[in-house]
C-alpha cells in the first residue's frame, strides 16, 4: 500500500474565536482525485489554503508527500517550518483560485513564463516551450498574447490552471473554478480540468459545488461539515445513499434549490 | 546678539543652549506666519472654488485658469512679485503680511480643489434623497451637503497647514525673522552654521510632528457621518 | 519694446532650471523607489533607514535642507575630516532629490500597499520569494497607481527648484532677481518668469500624463 501523499493530522485552524478547523483528519493518496462539498463556511476553502501554505495551522501535523508540511524535523522533534522549508513544500503543489487571480499586468505567455523563469530557473526558451504546450492543452494557443482584461471569465481560468501546471506541481488544487464564471462558461473549465483527472500520476483536489462533475472525475467523495469530514465515500454512494442526515439536506439543497 | 539675547560661544552644548531662545522666537514667526497664510488660504480657496461653480462659463473658466496658474508656479516668485509690484500700484505692506499673502495665494489653489473634491465626494444620491423630500436648493446644501463635506474636507485642510509650515522658510527673502533666517543670520555672525541649522531641522520635525498629530487627532474625533451645523 | 531683452537671460535661466529638474525627479524617482520599499521590507534596518529618511525629509523644510547642504554640511565634513564642501548645482540637485524621493517613497508604498492580497497569494502559490513578488508582481502594478501622484510631484519638484536660486545658482529665479536689480522693471519681469514656469509645468504634466498612459497600457486594454 502506497503512502498517503497528503495526511492531516488533527489538525486545527482559527480565525479567533471561531474553529474553522476543528481537529481534522484527512488523508490522500497519490494520483487520487477527490472532491470536497459541503456547505458554505464549513472550512472548504481553508483546508486548500492550509496546504497551499497561504494559511497557517494552530494544531496538528500536515504531511505531505512524506514530509511535515508546517513542521520541520528538528533535533527534539517537530519544530516550526523555516521559509526555506516552505518554499520546498510549496513545490509540490499548484493551486487554481475562485478568481482566477491572474497577474493583470503580464500577457497570457508571461503569466505562464513567469514563476518557471525565475522560480525554477528555466531557460527563457524552455519557459516559452512550456508555456505553448500548456496553452495548447487549454484549448488558448491564441491568446498567448493577450492580456487577461481581453479574456472571458473562462478562458482566464483555463490561462490559470495552465500557470498552476507550468511549475509541474505533484499535487492540484482548485478552489471552486468555476462558481465565479456565467453559467455558459463553465464547460470549457470542467472540459480542461476533466482532461487532467485522466492523468494517473497528478493528486488531484477539488472543492465544487458541481455534484454531476464531481460524480464523474472523483475518486472519493468528502463531505465537509463545521470543519470536519463528516462522510466520505465513493461518489456513487455518497450521492446515491448518503448514511448522515447533513448530507441528505445538503445534497437536497443544491440538486433542488427551487424546494 | 539677536532679539537682545546673546549667544555663548564657549562650548558648542552652551552655544546651542543659548542660541534656542532666540530660534523659539522665530518659531513663533514662523506658526503667525502660517497660520494667518492659512486663513487667507481657506478664504481665496473658498472664493475661487466657488467661482469655479458658476455656470456661467464667463466666471468659472478664468477662476479656473486662475488656480492652475497658482498651482503651477513657485511660490518664491509669487512672493517676489507681490513683494515688488504691489508697491509701484501704491499698495505698501510690510514684508511678514506681503508673505502670509503670498503663501495664501499659493495656497488657495490648493484648498479650493479640497472644497471641490469634499463637495463632490457626497453621494449623489444624498442630495436626490433631500430634493425628493422638497428640500430647497439651499437648506440641501446647508444641511446635507455640508455637514458630509466637513469631515472629508477638515483632515486635507489641517495637512496643508503642515506644508505651509514647511514653507515659511521662504519668507526669509524677505527679511522675514522666521525660524530659518533667524538660523542663517547666527551662522552668518558666528560662522557656525552647523549647530543653528541642524537645530532648526530638529524643531521642524517636532512641529510637523505636532502638528500631523494634532490633524491626527482631529481626524479621529470627527464623527464619519458628518457634522449637524447646529 | 523693452521686454523682449529680457528673454534671453530669462531663457538661459529656464535651461537650467530644466536641467536641475530633470536631473533631480532622477534621483528623486530612484530614491523614492529605494525607501518605499525598504519601508515595506521584512529587514529591520532596511526598514528603520527608509523610515528615517521619509520621516526627517517630510517632516523638515526643503529649504531647511538646502541650506543645510550648502552651510551647514562642509562645516560637519570639517569636524570629521572629510571634505564635503559640493558644487552649488550638486547640492540643489541633492536637497530637491532627497526631498521629492522622501514624499514619493510614500506614494510608492502605498501604492503597492494597494495591491491585492489575492495578488499576493497567487504569487505564493507559485513560490515567488518574497522579493520576486514585489518587484515583480506587486510593483508593477502599483505602478500606474502611483503616476497621477507622481506627476504632482513632478510639478512640485520644478516650482520648488526655484529656491536654489538661493545658494546662487543661476536658474530662471536667479535670472529674474538680477534684471530685477538691473532694470526695476519687476513687474515686466515676474509677469514674463510666471508664464514661463507656467509653460515649463504644462509641458511637464503632459509628459507625465504620456507616460502614466505607457506604464498602464495593460488596464485600458479590453475585450
Ligand atoms: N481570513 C479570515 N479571517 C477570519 N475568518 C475567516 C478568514 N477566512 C475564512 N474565515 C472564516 O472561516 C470560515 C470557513 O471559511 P472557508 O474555508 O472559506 O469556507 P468555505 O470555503 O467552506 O465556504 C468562514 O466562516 C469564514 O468566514
Ligand atoms: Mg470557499
Amino acid at each position: 500500500m502506497n503512502e498517503p501523499i497528503i495526511r492531516c493530522e488533527g489538525v486545527v485552524k482559527r480565525f479567533g474565536e471561531l474553529t474553522v478547523l476543528d481537529h481534522l483528519d484527512f488523508t490522500v493518496d497519490p494520483g487520487e482525485k477527490v472532491t470536497i462539498i459541503g456547505p458554505s463556511g464549513s472550512g472548504k476553502s481553508t483546508v486548500l489554503r492550509v496546504l497551499m501554505t497561504l494559511e497557517r495551522i494552530n494544531e496538528g501535523v500536515v504531511y505531505v508527500d512524506g514530509e511535515p508540511l508546517w513542521h520541520e524535523q528538528g533535533a527534539k522533534g517537530l519544530e516550526p517550518a523555516s521559509e526555506a522549508h516552505l518554499r520546498k513544500m510549496r513545490q509540490k503543489m499548484g493551486m487554481v483560485f475562485q478568481h482566477f487571480n491572474l497577474f493583470p499586468h503580464m500577457t497570457v505567455l508571461r503569466n505562464l513564463t513567469e514563476a518557471p523563469r525565475y522560480v525554477l530557473g528555466l531557460s527563457p526558451r524552455e519557459a516559452r516551450q512550456r508555456a505553448e504546450e500548456l496553452l495548447e492543452l487549454v484549448g488558448l494557443s491564441d491568446k498567448a498574447e493577450a492580456f487577461p482584461s481581453q479574456l472571458s471569465g473562462g478562458q482566464q481560468q483555463r490561462v490559470a490552471i495552465a500557470r498552476a501546471l507550468a511549475m509541474r506541481p505533484k499535487i492540484m488544487l482548485f478552489d471552486e473554478p468555476t462558481s465565479a464564471l456565467d453559467p455558459e462558461l463553465v464547460g470549457e473549465v470542467l472540459r480542461v480540468i476533466r482532461s487532467l483527472a485522466e492523468e494517473h500520476e497528478l493528486t488531484m483536489l477539488l472543492v465544487t459545488h458541481e455534484m454531476d462533475f464531481a460524480r464523474r472525475i472523483s475518486d472519493r467523495v468528502c463531505f465537509f461539515d463545521q470543519g470536519r469530514i463528516l462522510e466520505q465515500g465513493p461518489p456513487e454512494e455518497i450521492f446515491s445513499s448518503p448514511k448522515e442526515q447533513r448530507t441528505r439536506e445538503f445534497l437536497h439543497a443544491v440538486l433542488h434549490p427551487e424546494e | 546678539m539677536l532679539f537682545g539675547i546673546e549667544w555663548d560661544t564657549s562650548t558648542s552644548w552652551a552655544f546651542a543652549w543659548s542660541i534656542l531662545p532666540i530660534l523659539l522666537r522665530g518659531m513663533v514667526v514662523t506658526i503667525q506666519a502660517s497660520l494667518l497664510g492659512f486663513f487667507v488660504a481657506l478664504g481665496l480657496g473658498l472664493l475661487l472654488a466657488s467661482l469655479k461653480g458658476v455656470p456661467l462659463k464667463i466666471i468659472a473658466w478664468p477662476a479656473a485658469f486662475i488656480t492652475e496658474f497658482l498651482r503651477d508656479t513657485p511660490l518664491l516668485i509669487q512672493l517676489f512679485f507681490l513683494y515688488y509690484v504691489l508697491p509701484d500700484y501704491g499698495i505698501v505692506l510690510p514684508a511678514f503680511l506681503t508673505g502670509a499673502l503670498a503663501l495664501g495665494v499659493q495656497y488657495s489653489a490648493y484648498t479650493a480643489e479640497v472644497y471641490r473634491a469634499g463637495i463632490q465626494a457626497v453621494p449623489r444620491g444624498q442630495k436626490e434623497a433631500a430634493r425628493a423630500l422638497n428640500l430647497s436648493e439651499r437648506l440641501t446644501f446647508i444641511h446635507v451637503i455640508l455637514p458630509q463635506a466637513v469631515v472629508r474636507i477638515v483632515p486635507a485642510m489641517g495637512n496643508y497647514l503642515v506644508s505651509i509650515m514647511k514653507d515659511v522658510p521662504v519668507l526669509s527673502v524677505v527679511t522675514v525673522l522666521e525660524m530659518l533666517n533667524v538660523a542663517k543670520i547666527i551662522g552668518d555672525r558666528t560662522f557656525n552654521y552647523l549647530i543653528p541649522l541642524t537645530m532648526v531641522g530638529a524643531l521642524y520635525l517636532l512641529l510637523t510632528l505636532v502638528a500631523a498629530w494634532g490633524v491626527r487627532v482631529l481626524d479621529t474625533r470627527l464623527p464619519k457621518r458628518g457634522i449637524p451645523l447646529k | 519694446m523693452e521686454w523682449t531683452r529680457y528673454i534671453d537671460p530669462l531663457l538661459q535661466g529656464c535651461w537650467v532650471t530644466i536641467e536641475l529638474t530633470v536631473y533631480s525627479t532622477i534621483l528623486g524617482t530612484l530614491l523614492a523607489f529605494g525607501a518605499g520599499m525598504g519601508k515595506l521590507s521584512h529587514n529591520p534596518l532596511i526598514k528603520a533607514l527608509s523610515v528615517t529618511y521619509i520621516e526627517v525629509f517630510r517632516g523638515t523644510s526643503l529649504l531647511v535642507q538646502l541650506f543645510w547642504l550648502y552651510f551647514a554640511l562642509p562645516l560637519l565634513g570639517e569636524l570629521i575630516g572629510l571634505d564635503l564642501r559640493f558644487h552649488p548645482v550638486t547640492v540643489g540637485v541633492l536637497a530637491l532629490g532627497l526631498n521629492i524621493g522622501a514624499y514619493g517613497a510614500e506614494v510608492v508604498r502605498g501604492a503597492v500597499q494597494s495591491v491585492p492580497r489575492t495578488q499576493y497569494e497567487a504569487a505564493k502559490a507559485l513560490n515567488f520569494t518574497r522579493t520576486q513578488t514585489l518587484w515583480r508582481i506587486a510593483l508593477p502594478q502599483a505602478l500606474p497607481e502611483m503616476m497621477p501622484p507622481f506627476g504632482n510631484l513632478a510639478v512640485q519638484n520644478l516650482k520648488d527648484t526655484a529656491l536654489v536660486s538661493l545658494i546662487s545658482l543661476g536658474d530662471l529665479a536667479f535670472r529674474a532677481e538680477q534684471l530685477r536689480n538691473l532694470t526695476q522693471d519687476s513687474t515686466t519681469i515676474y509677469t514674463m518668469v510666471l508664464f514661463m514656469y507656467f509653460g515649463m509645468a504644462l509641458v511637464l504634466a503632459a509628459l507625465m500624463g504620456l507616460l502614466e498612459r505607457h506604464v498602464g497600457r495593460w488596464r485600458h486594454r479590453r475585450r
